[in-house]
């Protein structure tokens, strides 16, 4: 039984590891050959050692706590106010329908548009980004945690009612327990949403943080920081995922779907 | 047990008010239930019999008339007026265990607590599954978790709409002596909704016969046999024949047909 489980988990993990393999070592092997343009797109071997140095003198180390340190103060704004906009929204059909149009207007601005308004409004600094981190958080999290309640088996209602449980008691241990697998994909696209959005402010207007990373690398012309930053982006996004899947496994033990 | 478990259903009627308009789903029905009798109410699918213990329970208002519990109108649902549904409607997030002490209502220091549903767990002959979740459990397991859920408050009254009729023959027949035993040990008044003919039989002093819909009152039989009852005994036999009768009488169906 485990055998084979370890089996299939290597089998799985090499099949993940062979496009990417495949297309770095054409890569490289088209760069020594000169085929591609070294100065646009330099050979993995070169990004690899500019990575090393990056670390060694702690540039990467340092423009990632920024952008992480805004992702987690949007973050925390953007989905405290969803979560109990939602959350009002579920239960009340006059939020719902009060806040709807509002809803129907905003939510199809792209982020980059917003980055004009919010320069505007809050200056160049820190505010502008922490919010528009703080509006790509709020939606996923408002969205489906108001489609969670709203999803809430009417039948366990009736058992709580039946129970003679109170309002407060109805909201913490019926609805919102039910809702919870919804509130945590809320959670999950947030975060994504949220480290999308710390890039997207950070190219356009940044002294440090990874998307000026970016950004910078680009005037400069050094292809190889800009593919560093570019790539950073994606394995932390990935990490991000993998480890709020972690969590939402854990904390949804008697859901049924994980099991499979 | 002095305290008085007796039901009255007093005029109840029930209409339900659909975009398409009415539709009276229970007629006129007047019904007084002893204390600590049990009662089950069959009737074909529709008839309004759930409807009728929804009612009882509290869940649903009756368009007219009301329902008495110890002499007492029945305005909400209550603990002290337990219903079990068809499905046993547990909470998937919490254990066994957990689900138990939902539905204890009053307030109590935590060692009490624990020792309560502790009894209950036992009661239903679930110990041992105390951190188990409700789909680790077979679907007998489970109605038996929401039984305990529903005695902990100790109940004058128990609803139970169909308890088992998601169950499986063997398991059926085994839950339905497990009811009998907390009725006999608990002595709360029991009110039984199934379409399951024999179960009604089995369990009951009287069996209330509804008629299709609007459902309304078309016979009572008083089961007068000692329990427990042999499932295959003449009288048994012969009450059956007498509810069948009864069931397809407004029918074009035969009898035959049927059973």
């Amino acid at each position: 039984m485990r055998n084979s489980l370890l089996k299939r988990r290597a089998r799985k993990l090499f099949l993940g590891c062979l496009a990417p393999f495949v297309i770095l070592a054409s890569w490289e092997y088209l760069g020594r050959r000169g085929i591609i343009n070294l100065s646009i797109l330099p050979r993995p071997s070169v990004i690899m050692d500019c990575l090393a140095e990056m670390i060694a003198n702690g540039q990467l180390k340092k423009h990632l706590l920024v952008s992480a340190f805004r992702v987690v103060k949007g973050f925390l704004i953007g989905g405290g106010v969803g979560l109990v906009l939602g959350v009002l929204c579920g239960l009340s059909n006059t939020w719902n329908d009060v806040l709807s149009s509002l809803i129907g207007i905003l939510r199809p601005i792209p982020m980059i548009a917003w980055i004009p308004i919010l320069i505007l409004l809050l200056g160049i600094d820190e505010g502008s980004k922490i919010a528009l981190i703080a509006i790509g958080t709020f939606w996923p999290v408002l969205l489906n945690t108001s489609r969670g309640i709203r999803n809430t088996d009417k039948k366990l209602l009736e058992v709580g009612i039946i129970l003679e449980k109170s309002r407060s008691q109805m909201l913490t241990k019926v609805i919102l327990p039910a809702a919870f697998p919804f509130i945590f994909t809320g959670i999950r696209l947030g975060v994504s949403s949220a480290w999308s959005c710390v890039v997207t402010a950070e190219v356009i207007a940044a002294a440090v943080g990874i998307g000026y990373v970016i950004m910078y690398a680009r005037e400069l012309l050094q292809p190889d920081v800009l593919l560093i930053g570019v790539l950073t982006i994606g394995v932390v996004g990935l990490l991000l995922d993998v480890v709020l899947l972690q969590i939402e496994k854990r904390a949804l033990r008697w859901n049924e779907a994980d099991e499979r | 047990m002095g305290m008085n478990k007796s039901v009255d259903i007093l005029g109840v009627s029930k209409i339900f008010s659909l975009d398409s308009g009415d539709l009276p789903v229970l007629g006129k029905s007047d019904f007084h239930i002893e204390s600590g009798e049990f009662v089950s109410i069959v009737g074909r699918s529709g008839c309004g019999k759930s409807t009728l213990l929804r009612i009882i329970s509290g869940l649903e208002i009756a368009t007219t008339g009301e329902v008495q519990i110890g002499g007492r109108r029945v305005e909400r649902p209550s603990v002290l007026t337990g219903l079990i549904f068809q499905e046993p409607r547990l909470f998937p997030w919490l254990t066994v265990e957990k689900n138990i002490e939902f539905g204890l209502h009053r307030k109590i220091e935590k060692t009490q607590r624990r020792e309560v549903v502790e009894q209950h767990i036992a009661l239903v002959g679930l110990s041992g599954f105390e951190e188990a979740f409700p789909r680790q459990l077979s679907g007998g397991m489970q109605q038996r978790v929401s039984i305990a859920r529903t005695l902990i408050n100790q109940p004058n009254v128990l609803l139970l709409d169909e308890p088992f009729g998601a169950l499986d023959a063997l398991t059926r027949i085994h839950m339905q002596n497990e009811i009998l035993q907390i009725w006999e040990a608990e002595g709360s008044t029991m009110i039984l909704v199934t379409h399951d003919v024999d179960e009604a039989i089995f369990l009951s002093d009287r069996i209330i016969v509804l008629s299709d819909r609007p459902g309304e009152i078309k016979k009572v039989i008083s089961v007068d046999t000692s329990r427990p009852r042999d499932r295959s005994g003449p009288r048994f036999m012969e009450i059956r024949r007498e509810i069948y009768t009864e069931f397809f009488e407004d029918s074009s169906l035969s009898i035959e047909y049927y059973v």
